[in-house]
């Protein structure tokens, strides 16, 4: 399978699983999809027959609310039946709401954001003293980043010389309530990874040829950072840059028809849509009091006498 | 009782400039009337829970009062020295609300599992702890922090709760509130696990016997002369929480009972063993740890024979 035709079915059984469990995040995976097309595609060495084979490398998705993204993308690798993404979020299930390591082919359980880079470093300093070959990949999101520990994280793999270590963040600017930026600039992003002494490299994140070249690449003796430039919601236009989409799923109806038509018209060749083989012929469209096209940001009903909200830098 | 508890934060903090809520990145659709109304006295500090509970403390060494709002452990554990050295040592009139104690968020996962956070903030010194039933017991609760002195823990569920009472004519900090007195056994539950406790209530009536039944808000002070009296007046006192059985209201009380010498037979309803990694919602996790009310009315008619 290409990284495209494997982002691409990230997707679509995320919109399908949202959909029929009423999960949140939906917003978060078709921003990482890309990300993690490229990893489970063509970067990251593993067996899916063998989860836990030594030589693999390891991987965390620190932004564990994605968890659908690495769930979709294990299952289409085969560690396992595809058909068991459906039961995400439900009774009796494997696959909870934020990523859990007791589901096959995941190293770690993550969810309380913070935690993935610290845990990464660990396992590459692991790795070092083991000397074994393998690399430790870590994706973050940017909101993610307004946690101290984080950045505690970010010292240690300088320090440790963990040019073994690759972090991956996902900068779609929005984090929970709002932009980033009127929320707790981390900007200038990747000045600051680069203050704290890694190797940074600066990306589209939904470009996959750039993303493959900044994932093989590494410097010796210091740990690499891509800044992925990507969009919350990418690839469902009524569902990009809209915070609503961090929580909402797809409603029956015109959500769930005209999410689904979005991705077919996006569709690569040779990936095969499971729930919907030629999508939705007539769809529900929305109406005027479609919650559609909105501004749902904190920002856009908040404003303190006392202080200024910075500016949004999308 | 999430929705009821901001509302009435948010009229206490139009008649107190002094008054302000801090979120952690939370609370979409929840506070979006609290930074309309008052946006001076409203902060999103990021998801940082370690320096939003920092500032906390130093914004209220400087007189403010100031609600910290995040859900599961993000507003407690992940910043528990915070809460310690910054906020209790100082006596600082920090209000910390978690929403979603328990299994609230139970199909997000472990990490969203609030099932220890009473114990914790329990075992502080100078930290009282809340978990209130219902939007009644929360609006009293959310009125009363304001007014008590130093640090409070506040535990909230997510909404729908079932009510315990329509109003509380006299609301204390720590004392427990009777829904019915009975004879033979009492349950004792604190936080939004009342409706189970409740549905075990009835279906022990329909089998001939009346429980006692009784809310805990306050965890901590705990009532201990309530436990006192029922400890004389009942054979048997079951408590009843939506967490783990070590620290958390069943421990309260043992502690209690047990320097009492009362003799009393104690049963404790909550969460054992090991991490909870079943995926399910709140009533299914419920179920797998005996806390449906069937499955409670069950259990204490055993423990009746
Ligand atoms: C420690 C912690 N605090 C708060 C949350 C609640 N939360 C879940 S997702 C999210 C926003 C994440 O933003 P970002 O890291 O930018 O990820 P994105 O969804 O934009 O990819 C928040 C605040 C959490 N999971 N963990
Ligand atoms: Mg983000």
């Amino acid at each position: 399978m290409t990284s495209e035709q494997l982002a691409w079915k990230i997707c679509r059984h995320d919109v399908e699983m949202t959909h029929v469990s009423g999960g949140s995040h939906i917003g978060a995976v078709l921003s990482v999809a890309d990300i993690m097309g490229v990893l489970y595609a063509d970067v990251l060495h593993f067996r899916p027959e063998e989860p836990k084979w030594d030589g693999r490398d390891r991987f965390v998705l620190s932004k564990g609310h994605a968890g659908g993204a690495l769930y979709a993308a294990l299952a289409e690798q085969g560690f396992f039946p595809v058909e068991e993404l459906l039961t995400y979020y439900r009774n009796e299930s494997r696959l909870s709401g934020h990523v859990s390591h007791k589901v096959p082919g995941v190293d770690v359980s993550t969810g309380s954001l913070g935690h993935g880079l610290g845990m990464a470093v660990g396992m590459a300093i692991a790795a070092k003293q083991d000397k074994k070959t393998h690399r430790v990949f870590v994706v973050l999101g940017d909101g993610e980043c307004n946690e101290g520990s984080v950045w505690e994280a970010a010292q240690a793999a300088v320090n440790y010389q963990l040019d073994n270590l690759v972090a991956i963040v996902d900068h779609n600017h929005m984090q929970s309530l709002d932009f980033c930026e009127r929320t707790l600039s981390s900007a200038p992003m990747a000045r600051k990874w680069a203050g704290f002494g890694w190797n940074v490299m600066e990306v589209d994140g939904h470009d996959h040829a750039a993303l493959r070249a900044a994932m093989t690449s590494s410097r010796q003796g210091i740990p690499t950072v891509i800044v992925a430039h990507t969009i919350k919601g990418h690839r469902i236009p009524f569902m990009e840059q809209d915070i609503l989409w961090h929580y909402r799923f797809p409603h029956t109806g015109w959500e769930y028809d005209c999410a689904v038509n979005a991705l077919h018209g996006c569709k690569p060749a040779g990936a095969e849509d499971p729930y919907t083989p030629n999508g939705i012929e007539s769809p529900v469209l929305p109406d005027e009091n479609a919650d559609i096209f909105r501004d749902h940001t904190m920002g856009a009903t908040y404003e303190p006498a006392w202080f200024r909200l910075q500016e949004v830098t999308k | 009782m999430r929705d009821g508890f901001i509302r009435t934060v948010l009229e206490l903090a139009k008649e107190n400039k002094d008054l302000e809520l801090i979120t952690g990145d939370l609370g979409f659709g929840v506070l979006k009337p609290f930074w309309e109304a008052l946006p001076d006295q409203f902060l999103n500090a990021g998801i940082a829970e370690q320096n939003m509970t920092s500032m906390a403390a130093g914004m209220a060494l400087e007189g403010k009062t100031v609600f910290t709002y995040s859900i599961g452990n993000f507003p407690t554990l992940r910043c528990l020295e915070q809460i310690r050295n910054d906020c209790a040592y100082h006596g600082a009139n920090v209000n910390i609300v978690c929403v979603g104690g328990g299994f609230a968020y139970g199909s997000l996962g472990v990490s969203h599992h609030a099932t220890e956070d009473l114990a914790v903030m329990r075992a502080l010194p100078d930290v009282a702890v809340f978990a209130p039933a219902d939007r009644v017991e929360a609006a009293a609760v959310a009125k009363a922090v304001v007014n008590y002195p130093g640090t409070c823990y506040i535990r909230l569920g997510r909404g729908g709760e079932k009510l315990a009472r329509e109003t509380i004519d006299h609301f204390e900090v720590g004392k427990a509130l009777p829904v019915q007195e009975g004879s033979r056994v009492a349950i004792f539950t604190t936080g939004d696990i009342y409706g189970e406790a409740a549905a075990a209530a009835s279906l022990l009536f329909q089998q001939g016997i009346k429980p006692g039944l009784y809310t805990f808000p306050t965890v901590k002070p705990l009532d201990e002369e309530m436990v006192r009296a029922c400890a004389r007046r009942y054979d048997l006192i079951v408590t009843c929480e939506e967490h783990n059985i070590l620290g958390g209201l069943g421990s309260a009380v043992a502690e209690v009972l047990a320097e009492s010498a009362a003799g009393t037979r104690l049963v404790r309803l909550g969460i054992t063993g090991s991490y909870c990694t079943a995926v399910g919602d709140q009533k299914y996790l419920r179920g797998l740890y005996g806390l449906t009310g069937e499955q409670m009315a069950e259990r204490i008619l055993k423990e009746l024979v």
